[in-house]
């Protein structure tokens, strides 16, 4: 293993990209069988496509989806013999990319934390696998391709190698900035990019672009969730504490609109400037950081961790802690097992020997969307998938109890948001009582009315 | 008709419903055992410690034999209906929640959620004789009455799957409404039913050409569409009503079997999962696994008539004459 991480580094080194092809996850499915009948019979897959038919009671719904429901796969076995086994019908292939690059491992990490390498990827990795379960009956196999750019590496330059591979569908594991940037090149406008990485309100605002799904949950979505639950445990002054980075006040932002939004008071704004450890120094620093001011909870926006984690039992008076810390609104969690949660959760840490973390969820959630688009359309045609997934037809089995979709109106997947204590999952927000005309999902970030996404012209979706 | 006459239509009915003795088993998931009512006096007269966290229940051959999914145990108990023993286990393969057996009670059908796979287990050998790749997490499984089809739905994969019960492959596969949960066959093995929880509807598959007839919603005033989501299916043996249970809903859909509509909605406790007829059909027992009791439906009046505390997490339930 350790090896071939080394040669995988040095031709990093080389090459100055590092691009690795993900091996179709078939072996195992077919290990342990009993003879061979099932491998032969593999070979034999062979959907047969039935035109539309009129079903009774499936009024109100578009051809597409009558389509879709009314495609039966039947699927003709037979015995097979070994000479057949020559008719290998080729099976529809789809290659989904996945670019990221190295990220520097911040300063001051808790030794009890496990340095994670392969965050996203692995969710990508099991998304695929899936698929390709599934694309056993449908006659589909899918294909993960990873670009890992190195530290000083050019991620446009990688991504424009991509795009002329013609590989339409590229998840991306990228900061905002790189993201928006990647998704306004002429090479990126008959692409579809997947965000699985950045919530950034703004680029599902005014940078927001016709090309990219965001499967990840924007900050404005994760801040009114925890403001509905602390609405109703009317726990409803809050102070908020802002840590120095930028992303940090872009967090307490939101958290300032959610505020706004669900009648909460915020008694007063305190910025943490200490540039110190402050493991060392908290027990006298923050107490006196947080006195002089009475408030329900101690609201905090410290995205990098470098000093949320030691506000809680250290405050002048006995608050609870919520936000980027303490109660975590987040769109994963390892103590997430209802709706069938704990099935992925195994599953994901059979394969990556850690829990899964919200990246890797929206990586998964990525390939997924695009599996269920190609099964429901039968097929692997970028335009059929891309119009499925943006279509009212699309939902989305996420674990969640309910049905995901993407928002029209700034393709971000509309999604309940957990929130999570270490060892205990508190909620699952929209909560119950936050009613919305038509999706109760809608109550969680940036709604239509508000919403200031205005997708440029002519890379409109095609509806 | 008024209320009084109804009510003492019920009444008539419990005392006649006095004459019958039939055994209701309820599988209790977080207690580890298996809870036994009595249908006579509709009260629990039993509780038996089994393997761990007891899911799937289902009468073997002559009714002498009780099979429990113990999924943490990853493995299939036999208990003795009459002792209430634990006398043999089966070779489930990883964590078995839901299995069926065949017709004739010589084969059982198991869904091996982690490994996607379906095990079949000759129960007789007490061996495991196959292993059947399905689509990612099977879940709901079903053999029909006529002993021709194993259904196996998968609820990532969003399919039925066709297993032929005499060759054993599958050889053909219906996409329905996501993360399809529970199957069920009509009793002439025409139609099968299958639940799907995140779609909160029911879909009536056609056996003969395997293609969809019609896909049901449910709606409920004053209960938000998440909290439907469509589990267990009981079909009556006239094919006049189907039953489901819509989990946290709360509630057990009357469905007009013949106009496949939603007739009524029953109240019953809370996160109700499984269904089981009594052996004339004149009762439903419901599991409600949230509530920690079972619900008896009357079901010549469509009237809950009682529920009975079981012990904690009650999920499947079968009904023995």
């Amino acid at each position: 293993m350790s090896t071939q991480r080394a040669v995988r580094r040095r031709i990093a080194a080389e090459v100055g990209i590092r691009t690795l092809a993900y091996p179709i996850a078939h072996q195992r499915l077919f290990a342990g069988e009993s003879g061979d009948h099932w491998l032969s019979a593999h070979t034999l897959l062979r959907p047969i496509h039935y035109p539309e038919f009129a079903a009774a009671g499936m009024n109100g719904s578009s051809l597409l989806k009558k389509l879709a429901w009314s495609i039966t796969l039947l699927i003709a076995l037979g015995h097979v013999q070994g000479a057949q086994r020559a008719v290998e019908p080729k099976a529809a292939k789809l290659v989904v990319d996945y670019l990221t690059q190295e990220k520097e491992v911040r300063p001051n990490l808790p030794n009890f934390d496990l340095v994670v390498t392969d965050d996203g990827i692995q969710g990508a990795r099991l998304a695929i696998q899936d698929n390709n379960t599934t694309g056993r009956f449908t006659h589909q196999t899918y294909v993960l391709h990873e670009t890992v750019v190195p530290l000083n590496g050019d991620v446009t330059a990688a991504f424009k190698k991509l795009a002329a591979a013609d590989h339409p569908s590229i998840l991306l594991d990228l900061p905002a900035d790189t993201i928006a940037g990647l998704a306004a090149l002429p090479e990126a406008r008959d692409k579809l990019l997947y965000n699985i990485a950045a919530s950034d309100d703004s680029l599902r605002a005014d940078r927001c672009s016709a090309n990219v799904l965001h499967l990840i949950p924007s900050r404005a979505m994760r801040a009114d969730a925890l403001a509905q639950y602390l609405l109703k445990k009317r726990w409803t002054k809050w102070l908020l504490v802002t840590g120095p980075a930028a992303e940090d006040r872009l967090y307490a932002d939101v958290l300032k609109r959610s505020a706004k939004r669900f009648g909460i008071k915020l008694v007063e704004e305190r910025s943490w400037t200490h540039r110190y450890d402050a493991r060392r120094t908290a027990q006298s620093e923050v107490a006196v950081f947080t006195q002089g001011v009475d408030y329900d909870v101690l609201a905090v926006a410290d995205e990098a961790g470098a000093f949320g984690d030691y506000l809680s039992y250290r405050t002048w008076l006995p608050r609870p802690v919520a936000g980027t810390q303490g109660l975590v609104p987040t769109a994963w969690h390892r103590t997430h097992e209802q709706w069938g949660a704990v099935q992925l959760q195994n599953r994901f840490r059979e394969q990556a020997r850690r829990w899964m973390s919200e990246r890797d969820y929206a990586a998964w959630l990525a390939i997924r969307a695009i599996g269920e688009a190609a099964t429901r359309t039968q097929s692997v045609d970028f335009t059929k998938i891309r119009a499925y997934l943006l279509s009212d037809d699309f939902s989305l089995a996420g674990f969640k109890g309910v049905p995901l979709s993407f928002r029209r109106w700034d393709h971000q997947l509309r999604q309940p948001i957990l929130l999570a204590a270490d060892r205990s999952l508190v909620a699952v927000a929209p909560i119950e009582g936050f009613l919305h005309p038509t999706n109760e999902l809608d109550t969680l970030g940036y709604d239509e009315p508000e919403s200031k996404c205005r997708f440029a012209t002519g890379t409109k979706d095609n509806e | 008709m008024n209320k009084p006459l109804s009510l003492i239509g019920l009444i008539i009915l419990a005392v006649v419903h006095n004459g019958l003795a039939e055994t209701i088993f309820v599988t209790l998931e977080k207690d580890n055992a298996l809870a036994v009512v009595d249908g006579a006096t509709q009260t629990l007269v039993n509780s038996v410690r089994v393997g761990q966290r007891p899911r799937g229940i289902a009468l073997g051959k002559n009714q002498r034999q009780l099979y429990i999914a113990a999924s943490d145990d990853d493995t299939i108990q036999i208990v003795d209906t009459e002792t209430l023993q634990v006398v043999g286990r089966l070779p489930s393969g990883k964590d078995p929640e839901t299995f069926a057996v065949d017709p004739r009670g010589d084969f059982l059908y198991v869904s091996n959620e982690d490994d996607n796979l379906v095990t079949v287990i000759d129960i007789a050998q007490q061996k495991a004789v196959k292993e059947i790749p399905v689509g990612v997490e099977p879940e709901g499984i079903v053999v029909s009455p006529d002993g021709r089809w194993v259904v196996s739905t998968s609820e990532t994969t969003n399919m039925a799957h066709w297993i032929d019960r005499r060759t054993l492959a599958i050889v053909a596969n219906t996409l329905v409404d996501p993360r399809p949960r529970a199957a069920a066959f009509t009793s002439d093995s025409k139609q099968l039913w299958v639940t799907s929880e995140i779609a909160g509807s029911l879909t009536i598959i056609d056996v003969a050409t395997k293609r969809i007839i019609k896909t049901l919603g449910f709606k409920i005033p004053g209960v938000t569409q998440e909290k439907i989501q469509p589990v267990g299916i009981r079909i009556d043996a006239k094919r006049r009503y189907g039953y489901v249970a819509l989990g946290p809903a709360n509630r057990v859909a009357v469905i007009d079997a013949a106009k496949l509509q939603v007739k009524d909605y029953l109240l019953v406790g809370q996160r109700v999962w499984n269904l089981e007829f009594s052996p004339d059909q004149k009762r439903l027992y419901t599991t409600n696994g949230v509530s920690n009791d079972i619900s008896i439906i009357d079901l010549e009046w469509h009237k809950v008539l009682k529920s009975v505390a079981v012990g904690n997490y009650p999920w499947g339930v079968a009904v023995k004459p």
